[in-house]
């Protein structure tokens, strides 16, 4: 394998990670507001994300870190490209990161009310513009010769994509909520699968419209033939397994499921790109691809070492934090952290 | 205005903004991490309040650098699209490098710390704190890395078929000589800023009489970082102006407005510059000291813009290569000045904190509140002086700042980010200095053990 396809993979895996963990952390805050009905309720739904929020958000940073140093041109044409959804974006990532750290500060439900609701604009809008994003990935936009995108934000905006934008939502919630019924206790516990189910029916509704309408819409599900269809089926039987052990109490499967529709998602998006990373509806010439796009092959080969190198050490501490705060979290003033 | 000058406003803005808290993080981590040394070492509850207390205002500040730094990550995308097309082979490595050492190590060991209290044992709640610190301080060396390319370009190779930098040695990249001298800078820098914080809360609460102990304890440990800190990036500074002088030489002859060279060069220490005529219209001087500051000789010849600027025509080409020389004269004496006035205060702070003397002294507790502005003014004039003394390269010798800026970006597009981020950037900036002055003022019992 040569080190183009090699950083593709390594970007697609920081991707499935930052779907997987950022997804459940979006869905918390989504439901944050209706979950919680007193203040103790509300703290305890932010504490089951408190100690990992910021940890999740860096695979983020990474994916797009590890995209300028890997694939600088796709880097550059996305980012001021997608230029006004990016910085709605990151509005709303800076108002939620702040809200987790300072709601807490001032004792005052006035003070407190208004964090939680930028807690889930926060966590509603990346979800919807991270859906709308990958759709127009998924459908191609107008990149010229040179490689910049000259459309602006309402050509972005269209049904398909927007569409894709309301299966994350859904989808993050559903995740969400399977990961507080994992981590609460409880009535609390107890209504968060009732919302988790309400958005399992609403995404499972929402995906099949939308794979329906990529069918005809994109060549990602046919491109790469019997290949890509297998992570497509994959994450369909999960999605649909996630419900049905969501039926059946069963917490645990729920969430793998809910997680496995994610990852097979993300893997499908990135196996139907490939070996394209962003598809110019201009001109199929005009496309980026591991090799237009590619950092030289000398940078390639010291980011291959750094990355196979740090990426397993990562994994080991993010993992051993999931387990030192792995007991299930009561709204109870006496044993909850603020 | 044109998208290339509110593409330059809102890179200052955002990252003016991002380095108002990140030196605080620098500094305070290791501060903390110190503190809690100390409580595990002696056992003494006092060093755990105290790390609780200004581990608190640490959190309260750490907050706004996180999320200013998501907007850093994705800046060069947004209104750089061609240095990003132009760099990206170099300058994509140690970002994504520092992301993948320092963002998931401070991020995830901060949530341990916060949360870890009573899940961790001793040994390893402490091991989390110096994990932040060192993170942070990893993150800062990673970025300096990227940035010192962008001053003093080494460890590269233009590519002939599409005139892109490629990196064509990482060692080079790494151990550029540029940030082996502003590493050091800006960490220390960090350090007496940080110092500086403590103190000032600490006056405060002396000032009044709370909790006598506890704060005069804080205020001799923060005294004494201060001045270790201080005394150590005015050094080290001493040593980037030699740098600059080599490597950068119009950069640091607009920081001192000298227009003509001169042998042996005077130091000016005021002076109103008139750029159009490029000339000084008064301009008080210490005779040689420029001579001494540049090569620790009384005699040494320092070159001025005039001549700069034909060389530099000569070397690149026709084009204005003079930085602004009043922005960047007035960068570095505000830098200097708060670094000496800093020394001074830290030293005083140091010598009256050994026995009670403090206590009378009311007018220096003042003195000392107020003093906390002085690392915040020279370390944003210290960048600014970096980056705009760099004109007009984006990157030193290998691209202007013109031919960087994102083509496609309508100009109103970027005007209403800008506006956006200003706006909710004063708007937070706001509720974090109110935060940290509650719970900077507020009373140690309680706060303690409010976590
Ligand atoms: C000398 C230090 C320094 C400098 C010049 C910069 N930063 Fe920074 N940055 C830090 C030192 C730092 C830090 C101390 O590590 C922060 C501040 C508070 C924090 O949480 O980490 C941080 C946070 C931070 C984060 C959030 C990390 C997280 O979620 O934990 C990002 C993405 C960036 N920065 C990116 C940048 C970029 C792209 C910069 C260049 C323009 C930049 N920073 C300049
Ligand atoms: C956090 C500390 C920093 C501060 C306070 C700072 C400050 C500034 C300022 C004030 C400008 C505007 C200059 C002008 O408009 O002429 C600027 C420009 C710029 N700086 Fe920095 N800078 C910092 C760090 C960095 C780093 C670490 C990098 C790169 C790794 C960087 C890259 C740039 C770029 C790309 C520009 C735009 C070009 C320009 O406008 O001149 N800066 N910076
Ligand atoms: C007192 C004597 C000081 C001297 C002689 C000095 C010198 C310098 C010089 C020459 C530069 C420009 C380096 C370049 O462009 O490559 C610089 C930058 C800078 N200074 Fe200072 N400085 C002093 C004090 C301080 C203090 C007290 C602080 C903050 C607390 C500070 C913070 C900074 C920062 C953040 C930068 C930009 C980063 C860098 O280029 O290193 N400096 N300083």
């Amino acid at each position: 394998m040569d080190l183009n396809t090699l950083w593709f993979i390594l970007v697609t895996v920081l991707f499935v990670g930052f779907f997987f963990l950022e997804g459940f952390d979006y869905g918390v805050g989504i439901l944050l507001p209706f979950l919680g009905k007193n203040d103790n309720e509300r703290r305890a739904v932010i504490n089951t994300i408190g100690p990992h929020w910021d940890g999740n958000e860096v695979w983020m940073i990474t994916a797009g870190g590890a995209m300028f140093a890997s694939f600088p041109q796709v880097y550059a044409t996305l980012f001021s490209g997608f230029y006004l959804a990016l910085v709605l974006m990151l509005v709303a990532l800076i108002m939620r990161g702040v809200a987790f750290e300072y709601r807490s500060l001032r004792d005052d439900p006035v003070w407190r009310n208004r964090w939680d609701w930028a807690i889930f604009i926060g966590s509603l809008l990346p979800a919807l513009l991270w859906g709308v994003a990958v759709g127009n990935l998924m459908r191609g936009f107008a990149i010229d010769a040179n490689m910049n995108y000259w459309g602006g934000l309402i050509p972005l905006l269209n049904p398909y994509s927007i569409l894709g934008g309301l299966v994350f939502v859904t989808l993050f919630t559903t995740h969400g909520a399977n990961f507080l019924a994992l981590k609460l206790e409880g009535d609390l516990a107890q209504r968060a699968k009732k919302f988790g189910f309400q958005a399992w029916i609403a995404a499972t509704v929402l995906t099949v419209l939308f794979v329906i309408w990529t069918f005809f819409e994109t060549d990602i599900l046919t491109k790469s033939g019997v290949n890509g269809l297998v992570p497509a089926l994959l994450a369909a039987v999960a999605l649909l397994a996630a419900g049905w052990y969501a039926k059946k109490d069963n917490d645990l499967l729920a969430f793998v499921m809910g997680s496995l529709t994610v990852v097979f998602a993300t893997i499908m998006v990135f196996m139907g790109l490939f070996p394209r990373i962003l598809i110019s509806s201009m001109d199929a010439a005009y496309s980026l691809n591991i090799h237009n796009a590619a950092a030289s092959p000398y940078t390639l080969k010291a980011m291959t070492i750094v990355a196979v190198i740090f990426v397993p050490i990562v994994l080991i501490y993010q993992i051993w934090t999931y387990k030192v705060f792995s007991k299930r979290i009561k709204a109870d003033p006496k044993t909850l952290i603020y | 205005m044109n998208p290339l000058s509110l593409a330059r406003w809102q890179f200052a803005i955002t990252t003016i903004f991002h380095f108002f808290f990140v030196p605080l993080t620098l500094g305070l981590s290791i501060f903390v991490a110190i503190l809690e040394t100390k409580y595990v070492r002696t056992g003494d509850e006092m060093y755990k309040k105290m790390a609780k207390f200004w581990g608190k205002i640490f959190l309260i500040n750490f907050a706004i650098g996180v999320v200013s730094g998501i907007v850093q990550e994705f800046q060069f995308g947004l209104n750089w699209s061609e240095y990003s097309r132009f760099m990206g082979d170099i300058f994509g490595a140690p970002l994504a490098i520092e992301a993948l050492l320092a963002f998931y190590m401070e991020s995830t060991f901060i949530g341990l710390w916060i949360f870890g209290w009573d899940k961790l044992s001793k040994k390893m709640h402490l091991a989390t704190i110096w994990l932040v610190a060192i993170g942070s301080n990893i993150s800062a060396l990673w970025i300096l890395i990227a940035n010192s390319f962008m001053q003093h370009p080494e460890g590269y190779a233009i590519d002939p078929e599409t005139g892109r930098a490629l990196m064509s040695n990482f060692g080079a990249l790494v151990f550029n000589p540029n940030v082996l001298l502003q590493f050091p800078h800006v960490l220390t820098a960090g350090i007496s800023l940080a110092g500086f914080v403590v103190m000032a809360f600490s006056a405060w609460h002396l000032l009044r009489k709370h909790d006598v102990t506890f704060f005069r304890s804080s205020f001799r440990m923060a005294a004494i970082y201060a001045l270790i800190g201080s005394v150590l990036v005015a050094t080290i500074g001493h040593f980037q102006g030699q740098f600059l002088v080599k490597h950068q030489p119009l950069k640091m002859a607009a920081a001192e407005a000298l227009w003509k060279t001169e042998q042996p060069a005077p130091f000016s220490i005021f002076a109103i510059i008139d750029e159009e005529n490029r000339t000084n219209r008064v301009n008080i001087e210490i005779p040689s000291i420029l001579s001494f500051l540049s090569y620790n000789n009384f005699t040494g010849k320092v070159e001025g813009i005039n001549d700069l600027v034909v060389q530099a025509e000569s070397k690149y080409g026709p084009g204005d290569y003079i930085p602004p020389v009043a922005l960047n004269y007035w960068s570095f004496r505000t830098m200097v000045g708060a670094g000496a006035l800093m020394i001074v205060i830290a030293l005083l702070g140091v010598l009256w904190s050994k026995d009670q003397k403090l206590d009378d002294k009311t007018w220096f507790l003042k003195a000392t509140m107020f003093s906390a502005i002085l690392p915040y003014l020279a370390a944003t004039t210290g960048w600014i002086l970096a980056e705009t003394g760099r004109w007009p390269w984006i990157v030193f010798g290998l691209q202007k700042v013109e031919a960087a800026v994102s083509p496609n970006v309508p100009a109103w597009n970027v005007a209403f980010s800008l506006v956006l981020m200003a706006v909710i950037y004063t708007v937070f900036t706001v509720v974090a200095y109110k935060l940290a002055v509650k719970y900077g003022t507020g009373d140690v019992a309680i706060k303690t053990e409010e976590y």
